[in-house]
Parts: C-alpha cells; structure tokens; sequence
C-alpha cells in the first residue's frame, strides 16, 4: 500500500513510546503531508541529535556538549548533588526548578531481575566526585519502590563513610491529592513522615 | 468459556510490559506462584500497589488454563511502603521476595510456603522478624520436600543440646557428638529447636545454614546463584 520508506518511517515511529502502529502510521502521514514544515526539519534535528548528543562524562546526563549544561554552569550550587536513576528523572527535577544543585545519573536501579548490582551502579565515580570535596549534602532521589529505596539504602551506605550528609526526597501526599484516592502505602509513609507546622 | 480464579496473594516480582502494563509474579495461597499480566500495572497507580512485598486479593483469568493470563489486583496490605525507610527491613523484605521467586516451581500450590511468607510479613512490624526470616525459609525447604531434621541428633538419638546440622543429611547434631567434627558441621542457632528470637550471631548462622540447603537443593540444581537481594540480607548480619 505505502512504499518502503514510509513504511520503515512507520516501523521506526511505531517503537517510540506512546507510538502504536496505527498512530506511528498517522504520524509518518502527517510528516509525509508537512514535508517542508516538518520532516525535513526533524530529519535535520535527528541527524544533529546523533551526531552531536553525547553522555555527560561528569554526571550522566545527555547534551551536546561534555561536561554537560548543567555541570558547566558556574552559577549553580557546587555543594548539593542530587543522585537520580536516570536522565527522565534528572529532567523531571530540572523542569520543576525547584533544584539549583548538580546531579549524578546512577543509570538505574538495583534489580533481580534486570541483573544490576552495585557494581553496574557506577558508586566509585560517585565516591571520587564526593572526593573532590566541593559537595557538603547528596541528596537520593531515587523512585519509592522497592528497588528505589533498595538502591536509595546502599548508595547511603556507600557514602557514609566519605563524612557527607545524605538526604532522601519526602513520600507523602502529593500536590491536588485527596487522602480518599491515596493508595495505604502512600498513606501511611505520608503519617510517618508528618511536620510541625 | 474462560478459566478464572480468586485468591489471596504477595507480591514476588514484577517486570515492566509495554508502556503502561506489567507481568507480576504473585505466591498466591492455593495456586502457588503465578504470574499474570497486569493491565496498567507499570502505570502511576499500578506501580504502587505491585511492589514486591505487598498483600494483594487477586483475580487471574484466561482462556486456557496454560496461557499467560491477566490479573485484576487490588491492594490489601502495603507492606513494602511500610519498610522504606528501615534498610534492614526493607533487605529483609526484599530478599524474603526474591528467594520465592527464585526457588518456588511456577504453578504448583505451596500454601505452607504462602502462609510462612504471610508471616514473616506481618512480623516485618516486631523486632522479631529476623528470627520468622530464617523460619521461612526453613519452611520453604519443608515445603519443596528438602525439610531439615531438627528432632534428635542423628549420631545419638539425644533431643537435648543440638548444636550443628549435618550438611550431607540435613540432621541435627548434638553438641558432644559433632565436636570431632565440627568444622565440617553447619552451625544449628539454638532459636530453630527451642524457639524464641535468635541474637545476631544466630541470624547469621541460621541464614548460613538455610541458604546451604537452597543453594545444595533447589539453585544449583537449576544452574542459579542465590539471588543478589538475599546475599545483600546475609551481608548485613555479618558485618
């Protein structure tokens, strides 16, 4: 029905997440149809994006430059870093703005069944960057699940003897939630972790 | 005409499928350990409710009694959020799944095995469960036919003042009888015959002395090593 190019371009659109085949393929159309608005410049920002995209030998993240934006910038706080478990998360901080430190990317998470132990986690590039001496807290935010308070226990333990305070994120109620819709889980870590006001 | 069932469950392990689904790996009580597809158990809501750990009601229906089949989950004790933040508890938990996982046959009824895992979970809540740990996993080799004999001393038929186990039998051994021997001799903590809480030198022993057996028995039969999270357990009570 398609030729062989648009139906790869639908094949490749169709493993992005939140792609199925059916909307990959509406998507390769709509690229098809705005082909000088659209798909020329995402063929270009592609190719630049896998040319010039690297990993950040410092922290972990993903730019176009080494040592990234973020460990580059001279105005964010040298003595907080924040460990996260990948670059989704380093992201979701970044947008909330909430965090002027700098961050360390682990990579993932302890875990069984995937095969990570502590060893895959990259803790001696943490220890050295802790070594340095510059950074005063470590805050670990990784996931409250079981591998990410697992992983969020060992790295902890890592780092105790370095001497540097290490602070883990809150897990109680979220912004707009009404306690009738919390699982008891968040529930109840949200009562333990309960504040003075 | 599909197959379907409810029953009570925990939590063993559960992998990401697609986007938003997840196939968890329940113990339940009358069906053993099952796995299921979850629909939107890798999402937000899904996520928190099947951590490994957590007590769950469960209901798995299918086509075929063979095939995958999918689990509607719902939560009835949160166990896991409960020992976030206590490492040891949470090591504890975490290797009390991992062990299951590891070492109970997909889809064989162990009840004995889910109610010793209930127990230890619920214990997760006292300052006993070091000791209801290592009872289950002494129940989890009665259960898959590998008991260990703690009734009398296999070289003198002595009740009183066992003090090792026989690694090739699996038998206690009374102190006088297996001083010869008892580098040889897999230490037998005193909580295991005579009840009540183990101090941590006996933790440690009884955790030595349970993993020889799943290691002997059930692992390395399969070509597997004792999983990461329980050798992480076994590493806290040595230090």
């Amino acid at each position: 029905m398609v030729g062989r190019e648009i139906e790869r371009l639908i094949q490749l659109l169709s493993r992005l997440p939140g792609l199925g085949s059916r909307s990959a393929r509406r998507a390769a159309l709509h690229l098809v149809e705005k082909r000088d608005t659209l798909l020329l410049p995402l063929a270009e920002a592609l190719a630049a994006a896998a040319e010039k995209v690297r990993t950040c030998s410092v922290c972990g993240n993903f730019d176009s430059v080494d040592p990234c934006t973020i460990c580059g910038d001279p105005r964010r706080e040298s003595t907080l870093l924040c460990v996260v478990e990948d670059v989704a998360a380093l992201w979701a901080l970044e947008r909330s703005g909430c965090f002027r430190g700098r961050y360390h990317v682990l990579g993932g998470l302890l875990s069984a069944l995937d095969g990570i132990g502590p060893d895959d986690l990259g803790l001696p590039r943490l220890a050295a960057r802790i070594g340095e001496g510059a950074i005063a807290e470590v805050i670990l935010a990784t996931p409250a699940t079981v591998e990410g308070q697992t992983t969020a226990h060992v790295v902890a333990e890592h780092l105790t003897p370095l001497g540097v305070k290490v602070s883990a994120l809150a897990h109680g109620v979220p912004v707009g939630g009404a306690l009738d819709y919390l699982d008891d889980g968040t529930i109840s870590a949200a009562v333990k972790a309960r504040r003075a006001l | 005409m599909s197959i379907q069932w409810a029953d009570e469950a925990v939590v063993l392990a559960v992998q990401r499928h697609g986007e938003s689904g997840a196939i968890a790996s329940l113990l339940t009580r009358a069906h053993g350990r099952h796995p299921g597809l979850v629909h939107g158990g890798g999402g937000k809501s899904g996520r928190g409710l099947l951590q490994p750990g957590n007590r769950v009601q469960a209901w798995w229906h299918a086509r075929l009694a063979e095939q995958l089949g999918a689990y509607r989950i719902e939560l009835v004790t949160a166990h896991a959020a409960a020992v976030m933040d206590d490492p040891a508890r949470l090591a504890a938990l975490a290797a009390a799944c991992a062990i299951g996982e590891a070492t109970l046959p997909e889809r064989e009824p162990h009840p004995a095995a889910f109610v010793a895992l209930a127990a230890f979970l619920d214990a997760l809540a006292s300052e006993a469960w070091p000791s209801v740990y290592v009872h289950w996993e002494m129940a989890l080799l009665r259960d898959l036919g590998y008991g260990l004999d703690l009734s009398s001393c296999a070289a003198t038929g002595r009740a009183d003042d066992l003090a090792y186990v026989s690694p090739r039998t699996g038998r206690a051994v009374s102190r006088e009888a297996g001083r010869p021997w008892h580098e040889r001799l897999l230490a037998l903590p005193r909580f295991l015959t005579e009840g009540g809480e183990g101090e941590a030198a006996e933790i440690r022993d009884g955790l030595s002395l349970t993993a020889f057996f799943l290691d002997r028995h059930v692992l390395a039969p399969q070509h597997r090593d004792m999983p990461a999270a329980r050798a992480r357990l076994a590493e806290r009570f040595r230090s």
